[in-house]
């Protein structure tokens, strides 16, 4: 509703409320399923805007609003048949605004100049298109107040934004409306009613992020794989933890992969460090077995693991996951690298499942490649050890003979 | 938001023999400004087989071209993929699992309708129209009588279900359609040499359980047209098709190929194309439904097993509600209840469950380990 902008009553402002009847579908189509809502009573409204979604017959149809206004009441529930002819919804209009009585609402693109003075406001159809009546009533502004420099007086975006830049001096919030006020002679991404060159070449300024200040403290819920983490990562800590850190000289390491890594990627594989870091880590293993095994409930037995099932802690779609190589004992350099590529695939199509998430024994977490040089990693039981890695880094640090 | 898209001619070449006629793309590729062409008509052929990029080329033509004055004909194919209808249920629709090992994609489009499988043996035609010119059965006549006059001994009938018959019984082609504003969409399938028992173990549930209210897709028995007439030619068909469109809507238009990837030709389909392939339309479009079903658990170690009962909603594809009516002494209440806890707000989905419920899995162990394991897997097969 096109309220004052300081004090808006619903009562005051009541304005004839419209049945809008679901129109004729065609094919002799009576009566629709009514599949799903785009609106709730209460919602603001557009001409063209979309209400609903019916289903005839393998036919899914998009109802759109007639009328600008709020929607006041929805005759159906999903799943329930609406019929052609009867009310859909009830939409509460702006008082004194026309009312189309035509079936179909064309946009006409010739208007009557007379027509389009701002004094008047009863009986006058402003020429704008859907979007641009959009802009004008998220920002409470009055189509009439505004004036229309498009074709026959039709107002555009730019009209709106001008009229925005005029009335408000005071902070804006950081909306994609702001920043093209901020970046003038710039055309907005939109299509618009007439079209606008953009200078070819121009790049908008870098904008440093403004700081948002809604004003309001936002409540998220903890669900699913977060809640999860709560739990375990309690549990977790309740192990007592002995840290021990060291600095390894790589230079070898370096050449090394240096090498082998065009032999790798004509095989098809991406050869990053971490494949030899998991096999150093099994190879570790095999002399201190005791960092490759579990302590059961109660802490009675301690199960030392055949397998070395190394763990990579890898940040996915799906949130920070450990997906394993499995038996990598058994593997070589390049067969690790090659399990891992297929696990950084899933991992970024969000598809790591039970298998590749189950089973690990040991835990490498590579802090190095966000840019970390220490990192104080937390061990994930049932496991009793984890490794954590920094940035390989270019030093002078002298070498052990 | 509709927007006027005026495009000249395209340059052709004629390839003798065939009878199709090529397009060279040129750098800046034009289609016939209708109000200046005595043929108000286009006939379009998609050079892609994603089944994304070609969905998202009907919502690009839809939303963007005049439909008021012209007609336009869309012929499109895809690699294997499983494409459902707007309103339905992926997983009482098709089996998921199978269709991850075997790599196909499953698509929602947005038109009504059932359940189909697309591979390059199967041929989908789109008749774009205004709204007031929106006629299913004609478009269907120009495909029956494209198809009479390629081989006449074909006995093919058009339904009142619109669905195409070959003998009375197997059926060749499916119907759904988009009704917006202004303008339409009717497009059908057509089988001309698709892979017919991929497309039999596909189309199955995922999992069992499931209630709800979403368009159930109707099985028939169906058939290829080469099944019946051997020497039908991919090109022959798709010739005879366009000459018949022509025919029948008094046009004279040329088979143009266009590119669905193309920015330049059609601004902003490659935004169209993401939307189609997120999980929040494909999944998150589904109507609100239910799980209810037996769980069997089993604790191998001691040979041991139980019933449980699964009760869960799921709308948008988030699991709203979720119980587990689990027999106290396999599993401490405590247990049962927080692990619904962990689903609740989460998609339903196999992944995003695992690893949730995996990193869940850590916090406990020895007995209680076990059987939350073996409830794990029981869960995440529930989810397809």
């Amino acid at each position: 509703m096109f309220g004052s902008r300081t004090l808006r009553t619903a009562v005051a402002w009541r304005g004839p409320i419209v049945q809008f009847k679901l129109s004729d579908i065609g094919e002799g189509i009576m009566e629709v399923t009514v599949k799903e809502w785009y609106v709730k009573e209460g919602d603001k409204v557009s001409q063209f805007d979309s209400i609903c979604e019916v289903q005839s017959d393998k036919a899914s149809v998009t109802i759109t609003s007639r009328y600008d206004g709020v929607i006041r009441k929805l005759y159906y529930d999903v799943d329930g048949t609406a019929l052609v002819g009867k009310p859909l919804v009830d939409i509460e209009t702006e008082s004194g605004s026309e009312l189309s009585q035509e079936e179909d609402v064309v946009e006409t693109p010739a208007m009557a100049r007379e027509e389009h003075t701002h004094q008047e406001i009863k009986g006058h159809k402003t020429q704008a298109t859907p979007a641009v009546r959009r802009l004008a009533m998220e920002n409470n502004i009055k189509l009439s107040e505004v004036v229309g420099t498009g074709k026959d007086g039709r107002i555009l975006k730019e009209d709106i934004l001008n009229f925005l830049a005029k009335q408000t001096g005071a902070i804006l919030p950081p909306t994609p409306l702001f920043h093209e006020i901020q970046t003038p002679g710039l055309a907005p991404s939109t299509p618009a009613a007439t079209p606008m060159s953009i200078p070819a070449g121009v790049k908008p300024p870098p904008t440093a992020p403004k700081p948002v200040f809604s004003g309001k403290d936002v409540t998220e819920p903890l669900k699913g794989f977060h809640k999860a983490m709560v739990k375990t990562m309690t549990a977790a800590l309740k192990i007592p933890h002995f840290g021990y850190c060291d600095e390894v000289d790589l230079s070898r390491l370096v050449l090394l992969r240096s090498e082998l890594k065009t032999t790798a990627e004509r095989h098809g594989v991406k050869l990053s460090y971490m494949p030899f870091f998991i096999k150093a880590a099994s190879l570790g293993l095999l002399h201190f077995p005791i960092l490759n095994s579990s302590l059961d409930e109660g802490c009675q037995n301690l199960i030392y693991k055949a397998s070395h099932n190394i763990g990579l802690a890898m940040d996915t779609s799906q949130g920070l996951l450990v997906p394993n190589v499995k038996n990598v004992q058994s593997l070589s350099v390049f067969e690790i690298a090659q399990e891992l590529n297929r696990l950084q695939a899933l991992g970024a199509a969000g598809q790591l499942g039970k298998s590749e998430l189950n089973g690990g024994t040991f835990t490498l977490s590579n802090i190095g490649s966000i840019g970390g040089t220490y990192a104080k990693p937390v061990i994930l039981p049932p496991e009793v050890a984890i490794g954590a890695l920094g940035k390989i880094q270019v030093g002078s640090k002298p070498s052990h003979q | 938001m509709m927007m006027l898209f005026h495009l000249r001619r395209r340059f052709y070449l004629l390839r003798a023999g065939t009878g199709i006629q090529q397009a060279w793309t040129s750098s800046s590729c034009f289609f016939k400004d209708p109000s200046s062409s005595s043929s108000s008509g286009l006939v379009l052929q998609s050079q892609s087989t994603d089944v994304f990029q070609n969905l998202a080329l009907e919502d690009w033509i839809d939303a963007h071209l005049d439909l008021q004055q012209r007609s336009i004909l869309l012929l499109w194919r895809n690699r294997p993929a499983i494409v459902i209808g707007r309103h339905q249920n992926p997983w009482t629709e098709c089996n998921m699992p199978a269709m991850r090992r075997a790599m196909i994609p499953l698509a929602r489009r947005r038109s009504g309708g059932g359940t189909v499988y697309h591979d390059l043996g199967n041929l989908n035609l789109t008749f774009f129209a205004s709204k007031k010119a929106y006629d299913r059965q004609r478009n269907l006549k120009v495909v029956t009588e494209a198809l009479r006059r390629v081989c006449p001994e074909l006995d093919v009938q058009a339904t009142d279900r619109f669905d195409i018959l070959l003998k009375g019984h197997y059926k060749i082609s499916g119907t759904a359609s988009r009704l917006s504003r202004k303008s339409s969409y009717h497009h059908c399938t057509l089988l001309h040499s698709a892979d017919r028992s991929a497309l039999s173990s596909l189309l199955r549930p995922s999992c069992t359980g499931i209630q709800s209210n979403a368009t159930p897709s109707v099985p028939s028995p169906v058939a290829n047209l080469t099944d019946h007439a051997p020497s039908l030619q991919w090109e022959e068909l798709l010739e005879a098709l366009v000459q018949q469109y022509n025919s029948e809507f008094g046009l004279t238009s040329a088979l143009t190929p266009v590119s669905p990837s193309d920015e330049s030709l059609f601004p902003g389909v490659g935004n169209m194309e993401a939307e189609l392939r997120s999980w929040e339309w494909t999944f998150g479009k589904t109507p609100k439904f239910r799980v209810e079903t037996q769980l069997e658990l089993r604790d191998e170690q001691l040979a041991a097993g139980c019933s449980a009962y699964l009760h869960m909603e799921v709308k948008n594809g988030l699991v709203e509600s979720c119980r587990m009516d689990i027999p106290a002494n396999w599993l401490p209440l405590r247990l049962s209840s927080t692990l619904s806890e962990v689903l609740l707000g989460e998609r339903f989905c196999p992944h995003r469950a695992a690893a949730a419920l995996t990193v869940f899995l850590r916090s406990e162990s020895g007995q209680l380990h076990r059987r939350l394991c073996n409830l794990c897997e029981v869960l995440l097969a529930v989810m397809g």
